[in-house]
């Protein structure tokens, strides 16, 4: 024990002196949580739509400021020529055309139908599809405002109709910052976790230090304790750091309990140190860790459902995201901070992060060797 | 003689596939005395000590450290040995003293040993001012004074030092092998490897390795007899040009 209080020393004097740690461990979570909820929003606005009006009529106009007013479109250009544009779309001002044809509204008018014409950019697939789709639910908006205009209303309904009305649990304003930020604060604790107790270890190898200790008796489970418990403390700290600033920047509370949270993260980093771990005895430099965890980095994130719902990939890539440890995680955060969910709610989770780190940490006690 | 043997070591070999690093030495150091363990760059020197350190595990062949077997008894050794090695090891994100009560603490000494020792090393080593600087701050040739002090701040019997003057200036260099006399009439058995071949008139007996083996091992005095020489740089010359092996 005695052993493990002077490591333990020495590592909290180190990281406290090392200020480019610090610097991570203070200003990572602020930047990321203050810029990264903004930018990492999903829903769509600011389409740019080119008018192509060869109609001019008064339904024409009516149409097109239906669209303008419903905040989603930017109406980049009016025009008669369809040439013209393409050529918006060719130098990437606009992302749809709409083209209304000549007598648009006589043949509403006369033959109670008539056609439009649209077509998308789809080089951003999202905004395109989303975007027609935008378009076309206001098209048919307005279709109904028409019809109700003209025709009689019949006493029944000839086709039935089917209202449907939303009620949207648990994030009640569908508000991507209270969905984003638990997900970014999972993949901060990750990276503290496991890069950073990486890092750390790797360092000892390239300056020698690892050597120095390896022939003093100082057991490998008091090294390893000593190397895991500091960052361990520091991954809670940046954890709380974070629902601070989730608090303070954007309201955040988890609707849940921090209880939960603080139990399944203390597992979690659990796990990851383990993982952080095993990349150390596996590389000998810095830039091997490095470039391992970025490598795992990139897996954590885009298999993760941070940005992508998972059940919405290919089956296969679904079974890639069962191991990944951050799913587990972000699932949880966001399963307590929006849905309020309980321990006992959580507790699937909890046993399958308490596998990952069994398993990661055996593994890694096993490959770290005090002599060659 | 026989049980002042405190290092031994019968055909102890290492091999890194098919490379064979060290090649079947075998040698004897007393108890006490300071063994010179020459050789050029290449020739297996931090190798076979790492062996006997519990560093590395040998391929074949036996050896004892202080009375324990490099095998099984590694955790044993290295309760009783100190060690350099070439590269600087202390931590240089600490000060002096955090580094000395670092490694103080690990090997089980007493607060009070540490707090006692700490003051007496200081000023022997006329560290007094530099106490809470960092170690980094320190110039090269006070930083291998102070490593070798602190490898040897827990009394062990044995101390291995692997080239521990390299890059240091003749006078830090006399300096520090005070400090290894001072180690050595207290009892510590100092087993040092060294390029400097005036280092190696100031040993006991030198061993000389080329190409893994050991091609010859006595006094300094008697091997310049034995090769008809005036200084140990021609015993080494001469030894050494023998060698095969391409310097690493």
């Amino acid at each position: 024990m005695r052993t493990l209080k002077f490591l333990l020393q020495k590592e909290f004097k180190q990281v406290f002196r090392d200020k480019s740690i610090l610097r991570m461990i203070f200003i990572m979570p602020v930047m990321q949580l203050i810029i990264l909820p903004w930018a990492a929003d999903y829903e769509i606005k600011n389409i740019n739509l080119v008018v192509v009006d060869h109609d001019q009529s008064s339904y024409a106009r009516q149409l097109v400021s239906k669209i303008t007013a419903s905040g989603y479109f930017r109406l980049d250009k009016y025009t008669t020529s369809y040439k013209d544009a393409m050529k918006e779309i060719e130098d990437d001002h606009a992302d749809i055309i709409l083209e209304i044809p000549v007598s648009f509204e006589n043949n509403l008018a006369k033959t109670s139908s008539a056609n439009l014409f649209m077509a998308a950019n789809a080089i951003n697939g999202v905004k395109a599809g989303l975007g027609t789709s935008y378009l076309q639910s206001i098209i048919r908006d307005f279709n109904n405002d028409i019809r109700m205009q003209w025709i009689q209303q019949p006493r029944f309904d000839e086709a039935a109709n089917i209202d449907i009305r939303y009620s949207n649990w648990f994030n009640p304003q569908m508000d991507y910052k209270s969905f984003m930020v638990p997900g970014i604060l999972a993949i901060l604790v990750t990276m503290v976790g496991s890069f950073l107790a990486a890092m750390n270890i790797v360092r000892e190898k390239e300056i020698g230090t690892i050597e120095q200790i390896n022939v003093t008796p100082i057991k490998k489970y008091h090294f390893i304790l000593g190397k895991l418990i500091p960052f361990w403390i520091l991954g809670l700290v940046i954890l709380s750091i974070g629902f601070l600033i989730a608090f303070l920047g954007y309201g955040i509370l988890p609707a849940g309990s921090f209880f939960a949270i603080y139990v399944f993260a203390a597992t979690y980093l659990l796990a990851v140190l383990g993982l952080g771990l095993l990349i150390s005895t596996y590389s000998s430099t810095q830039q091997q860790a490095m470039l391992v965890s970025f490598f795992m980095m990139m897996i954590f994130v885009l298999l993760s459902g941070l940005y992508t719902p998972i059940d919405s990939m290919p089956e296969w890539a679904q079974w890639i995201t069962k191991f990944n440890p951050v799913t587990y995680f972000i699932e949880v955060m966001r399963m307590v901070v929006l849905k309020g969910s309980s321990l006992s709610d959580i507790r699937y989770n909890l046993f399958i992060i308490l596998a990952f780190a069994v398993v990661l940490n055996t593994w890694a006690v096993f490959s770290y060797r005090k002599r060659s | 003689m026989i049980n002042d043997i405190i290092i031994s070591a019968k055909g102890l070999t290492k091999k890194f596939n098919d490379f064979i690093a060290v090649d079947h030495i075998s040698f004897d150091v007393y108890k006490g005395e300071i063994f010179g363990f020459l050789g050029a760059n290449g020739a297996g020197k931090t190798t076979a000590i790492r062996m006997l350190c519990g560093l590395s595990l040998p391929s074949a062949g036996k050896a004892s450290v202080a009375g324990f077997d490099v095998y099984k008894q590694t955790e044993n050794i290295k309760k009783t040995i100190g060690y350099m090695s070439q590269k600087f090891s202390l931590y240089e994100d600490l000060t002096v003293k955090e580094n000395i009560r670092f490694y103080g603490g690990i090997y089980g000494k007493s607060n009070q040993f540490i707090k006692e020792k700490t003051g007496w090393l200081l000023q022997r080593l006329h560290l007094e001012n530099e106490a809470d600087k960092l170690v980094g701050s320190l110039p090269l040739g006070w930083k291998q004074k102070l490593a070798f002090s602190v490898a040897v701040f827990h009394e062990p019997r044995i101390v291995f030092l692997d080239e521990p003057t390299g890059g240091v200036d003749p006078v830090t260099r006399r300096e520090f092998w005070n400090l290894i006399y001072e180690a050595a009439e207290s009892g510590i058995t100092i087993f040092i490897t060294t390029h400097y071949m005036d280092e190696a008139e100031y040993c006991n007996r030198v061993s000389i390795m080329v190409d893994g083996r050991i091609d010859a091992l006595d006094s300094p005095a008697a091997l310049k007899q034995q090769y008809a020489v005036d200084s140990m740089d021609k015993v080494f010359l001469h030894l050494a040009r023998t060698a095969q092996r391409v310097d690493s």
